[in-house]
């Protein structure tokens, strides 16, 4: 990985030749034998459910009462897409999608400009970011709604202009910071390692170029640096915001949803698992795949770049 | 560098380390809070008279609080069960992967784009939507609530990042090796099994830890797909431990759980660091 911009490697060249020789002919066979189970076992977990899923949706059928199963073509999605619950649960995922990966992009984009430089213990700095990834949500959620609660927590004594007595998880809007902080504290060294992997491929010769034609540290920044790891911006970017679109570990433990802090993901577990509504649980599962489908399809369209050219596949 | 710059460097390093640091410390801190100081209401960062009572209660050892006679148990099944199903589901998964990611990296076959299609849209599938159908099916076969119930979709889950991570690994091997092998007589297979193997322990390894990580922290699946002891894991456990006062959430004894599951992390961390953050960049940014 010495090229700062290796060129997408031509895929026609090789992946277009024709399976000719007895070789070509044992190879192919081999490398779909060899990816087989892989392929077998993502299909039966996901499409399988899935499509399950999409027939199930069709139906009135709640598990506490299996003989009212009855066909009721998409009235489902009709009640989904006419209760405000939904839209107000979609508005915070994407609220929270939002926010959380736009701070943790300037956090991280900070972290990996910081890594990139230090000289010293690249040991500790990088055990230290290595822990708030590794940690189970649930435990970083826990923390966090203890650093905020009323009687427990430090944060009221520690942030000026806070009341001792602020109680976070009171009302919407404090409810949602703290969620947010959570999920921004642990996820953001995800972000920067990406980001600092796409840093350490700018190439040091081109940035003191700039700075010998004088270029300010602001202008290399922006003209040098960023340009030259948008591809890694990009797939930092798409993961962390789909990641932050299934949001649902740190909802659960620290408000259970109340003060209107639900998430689209939550909507569904609580009606497919709590209430037994496998039918709209269904329906609420198709619209979720279908919201992150497209989510995925304009993240890829609005940065232009080809993903798999990104990860460097062939 | 100026020593402007690495004022600044400096400031940053120690910010990172803070922001890193501060809820681990903070969590530590709050497990050696005895009940009398969280149930009254305890700004203040550091116990004022640290107690080892949150860890003799979750880990069951000497004298435990009354009233939280279960709470051991419950917990050490727990710990069992996730240890148990992440390691199961990350040996199956890199298996899966390893020959996965041989083929990718390696030969030329038809349908290579779409397993590698396939496996991007996994990564980024909403496993939530899968809850409900998964609930279903799980019921009707018998998984629901058994170790395979968690590990299939674990594996399954793990897969596509376990492929990306050692298709970049094997894209670094010196493959000459493989054809010198093979001009000498043996088979695709054997030059698989006998030379690249070894080379590809390292990025195994590391495809290993990611899976475990994934696998550890896992709470959806967790919480839907299993109803008792008997196969809950850690993070569910954890969400559902209420204490014996329900209007006072216990918040030592989470605490003191939370290190307990905290420790394997850390370990790791420090142990293969350099190796996790080759796992996690290699593949993702390239060209």
């Amino acid at each position: 990985m010495t090229a700062t911009q290796a060129p997408p490697r031509e895929d026609s060249a090789r992946g277009g030749t024709a399976v000719d020789s007895d070789r070509s002919k044992a190879e192919n066979r081999l490398g779909q034998r060899l990816v087989a189970p892989a392929v077998v076992l993502m299909l039966l977990v996901t499409a399988y459910p899935m499509l399950q899923a999409l027939y199930l949706s069709l139906f009135r059928y709640r598990l506490t009462a299996p003989d009212d199963r009855e066909f009721i073509w998409f009235s489902n999605y009709a009640t989904v897409l006419t209760d405000s619950l939904f839209w107000q649960d979609t508005w915070n995922t994407v609220l929270i999608m939002v926010v959380t990966v736009a701070v943790e992009l300037v956090i991280g984009f900070a972290f990996a400009m910081v890594m990139h430089r230090v000289v010293f213990a690249r040991g500790v700095i990088r055990t230290s970011i290595l822990i708030p990834y590794g940690i189970i949500t649930v435990v970083s959620a826990f923390a966090w709604q203890f650093a905020f609660s009323l009687n427990n927590g430090f944060v009221n004594s520690w942030v000026p202009f806070v009341e001792d007595n602020f109680n976070w998880f009171g009302d919407h809007w404090p409810a949602m910071f703290a969620i947010m902080v959570s999920e921004i504290w642990k996820t953001t060294p995800f972000m920067a390692l990406l980001l600092l992997a796409g840093l350490s491929q700018v190439s040091e010769d081109m940035l003191e170029a700039a700075k010998v034609d004088g270029a300010t540290w602001w202008q290399r920044l922006w003209k040098v640096i960023l340009p030259n790891m948008r591809a890694a911006i990009m797939v930092a970017v798409l993961f962390r915001a789909l990641d932050a679109y299934r949001i649902f570990d740190n909802i659960f433990v620290m408000t259970k949803g109340a003060q209107d802090t639900e998430s689209v993901s939550f909507l569904t577990y609580r009606q497919s698992i709590e209430q037994v509504q496998l039918g709209l649980g269904s329906a609420l599962s198709v619209l979720l795949f279908l919201s992150v489908l497209l989510l995925a399809f304009g993240i890829v369209k609005l940065f232009r770049v080809d993903l798999a050219q990104a990860r460097g596949e062939g | 560098m100026s020593n402007k710059t690495n004022a600044g460097t400096w400031i940053g390093f120690v910010l990172i380390l803070v922001w890193c640091l501060l809820p681990v410390v903070w969590i530590i801190s709050l497990s050696f809070k005895g009940p009398g100081e969280t149930g009254a209401g305890s700004p203040q960062f550091l116990p004022s008279e640290p107690t080892l009572q949150n860890y003799r209660d979750i880990l069951g050892i000497g004298k435990v609080t009354p009233g939280q006679e279960a709470t051991a148990g419950d917990f050490i099944d727990a710990l069992r069960n996730s240890f148990f199903i992440s390691l199961i589901a990350t040996f199956l998964a890199v298996i899966f992967a390893t020959l996965a990611a041989y083929a990718i990296a390696r030969l030329e076959f038809k349908g290579k784009r779409l397993v590698l299609t396939m496996a991007l849209a996994i990564a980024m599938f909403p496993v939530v939507s899968l809850v409900g159908p998964l609930f279903d099916m799980w019921r009707t076969i018998g998984l629901f609530n058994t170790w395979p119930g968690l590990i299939i979709p674990y594996m399954t889950f793990t897969l596509p990042l376990a492929i990306w991570t050692l298709s970049a690994f094997f894209r670094e091997i010196p493959w000459e090796m493989e054809q010198a092998a093979q001009v000498d007589g043996a088979t695709s297979w054997q030059a698989f099994r006998k030379v690249i193997v070894p080379l590809a322990a390292p990025g195994v390894f590391t495809a290993a830890i990611l899976t475990f990580f994934f696998a550890w922290n896992e709470f959806v699946l967790a919480i839907s797909l299993t109803s008792t002891t008997g196969s809950r894991t850690v993070p569910a456990q954890l969400s559902f431990f209420v204490g014996p006062d329900p209007f006072n959430p216990p918040y030592g004894t989470l605490a003191a759980a939370s290190v307990v599951v905290t420790v394997p992390i850390i370990v790791i961390v420090l142990l293969f660091q350099r190796k996790i953050v080759a796992g996690l960049t290699s593949g993702a940014v390239k060209g």
